[in-house]
């Protein structure tokens, strides 16, 4: 075979392999999403965090604003401080509440942001202060079990005595 | 009891011989490394072989990995609409085939179709004495034959598992969206949510460059050892093929141990 022929064929392959590798890159990975977008970073205390992961969403009505970037604990008061990574486009209030949120039962843990009405916006590195934290099943199920037993006794209709 | 002193006497003769022949490997490697300037000098031979190993492989990787994409898109969709997380599809198809299965199974592949003929290659060449021909003419075998070899291997291998990967996830949209119904954008949406190109398709193609020195180490090394018999060179192109997987499915572990341990997220 000719060496022209072969070079064609190998810059050919060469060039569908790379094509592969971006494709890889954009559309089944998210290299061009938040990742490369002017960002900035705000620091959200939790007294529970429960399920939250690292790169979990963050949403504001629904829209993904911004992900989790880093989850930690504070020494001093034992609160979880999470910081999110927010898209640069959006700003938000001072008063802006924070929430650990599950979408559907089973279904993945996120932050959602109520924005408030405060003019003044946070800043880079910024804290949101206002913070709802995560719902943790098994200590509401015990807390309603508890309820239960704790007022049964009293209205059971038929008990001795 | 003579018997048994002959068998302890061959078991230990065969683990001496298997021994020396990682040693020579070894060897033989950092060889192969010491005269990868002069095959990228020549880098014609080179191309050459990332033709031979390459571009010849094409269609086989592309149509392998448009089926098994399809035959995933089948099987994930069938579990995961159980669990209603038939939407899921995307995340499950594009992580299992960047992670695992575009590398491994194209690597696979690479050995027996590539690896193999390397190895059966240089293995007649040293049967007829062109290597020792070679040596007459002050012409070093290993520049001329072996490097170009494994290097068009090393090239070939990450762009063909990336070709996999990319016709996999092809395939699956081809079942999940076109045929099953899958929503479009839920498909790609999901999908890029959750998979990085740092660290997920990243590490699959770090693994897929060591795929491929593996594999063509194993092709050139086995032709370069070949008894030079017609048995020896068959003998050593099996060699090839089974050592080539087993090393593959063991980096990959190992690989897989070092990558993804303690990832917190997915």
């Amino acid at each position: 075979m000719k060496r022209t022929t072969i070079d064609l064929w190998v810059g050919i392959f060469v060039t569908i392999g790379f094509a592969a590798i971006v494709f890889l890159a954009l559309k089944v990975g998210n290299l061009a999403s938040l990742e490369t977008r002017p960002s900035y970073r705000l620091d959200a205390e939790f007294d529970n965090i429960g399920g939250l992961k690292l790169r979990a969403p963050v949403k504001a009505a629904g829209v993904i604003v911004g992900r989790v970037e880093a989850i930690r604990l504070d020494p001093k008061n034992y609160e979880a401080v999470v910081t999110l990574r927010m898209d640069k486009e959006y700003q938000f209030s001072k008063d802006t509440i924070a929430s650990i949120l599950t979408s559907g039962l089973l279904g993945e843990v996120y932050i959602g942001l109520d924005a408030g009405g405060d003019p003044t916006m946070l800043a880079d590195g910024g804290r949101i202060g206002k913070t709802q934290s995560a719902i943790v099943l098994e200590k509401l199920i015990g807390q309603f079990l508890f309820d239960k037993a704790a007022s049964a006794p009293a209205s059971a209709p038929g008990a001795p005595k | 009891m003579t018997s048994f002193a002959t068998g302890m006497r061959r078991v230990g003769a065969g683990t001496l011989r298997a021994i020396s022949r990682v040693g020579f490997a070894a060897r033989f490697f950092i060889a192969v490394l010491l005269h990868t300037p002069a095959a990228l000098r020549r880098i014609q031979l080179t191309a050459r072989e990332i033709y031979f190993a390459g571009v010849l492989s094409l269609v086989v990787i592309m149509v392998s990995g448009l089926f098994v994409g399809m035959v995933l898109g089948l099987q994930g969709y069938d579990v995961l609409v159980k669990y209603g997380a038939g939407d899921s599809l995307g995340i499950f198809v594009g992580l299992s085939l960047v992670r695992e299965l575009g590398p491994v199974v194209a690597g696979l592949l690479f050995a027996s179709r590539a690896g193999s003929a390397i190895t059966a290659e240089i293995g007649l060449m040293k049967t007829t004495e062109q290597l020792s021909a070679m040596e007459m003419m002050a012409v070093d075998p290993l520049a001329r034959i072996v490097a170009p070899r494994f290097w068009g291997g090393v090239i070939s291998m990450p762009l063909l598992a990336a070709l996999f990967s990319a016709m996999g996830v092809f395939g699956a949209y081809i079942v999940g969206v076109r045929l099953i119904g899958v929503d479009d954008g839920t498909f790609w949406g999901n999908m890029q949510a959750s998979i990085d190109f740092w660290p997920d398709v990243t590490n699959g193609i770090v693994k897929s460059i060591v795929f491929g020195m593996a594999v063509s180490l194993i092709a050139v090394f086995e032709g370069y050892d070949a008894h030079p018999t017609a048995e020896g060179v068959s003998a050593a192109t099996t060699r090839t093929v089974v050592g080539g997987s087993l090393a593959i499915l063991a980096l990959d572990f190992v690989l897989t141990v070092f990558m993804f341990r303690g990832l917190g997220h997915t």
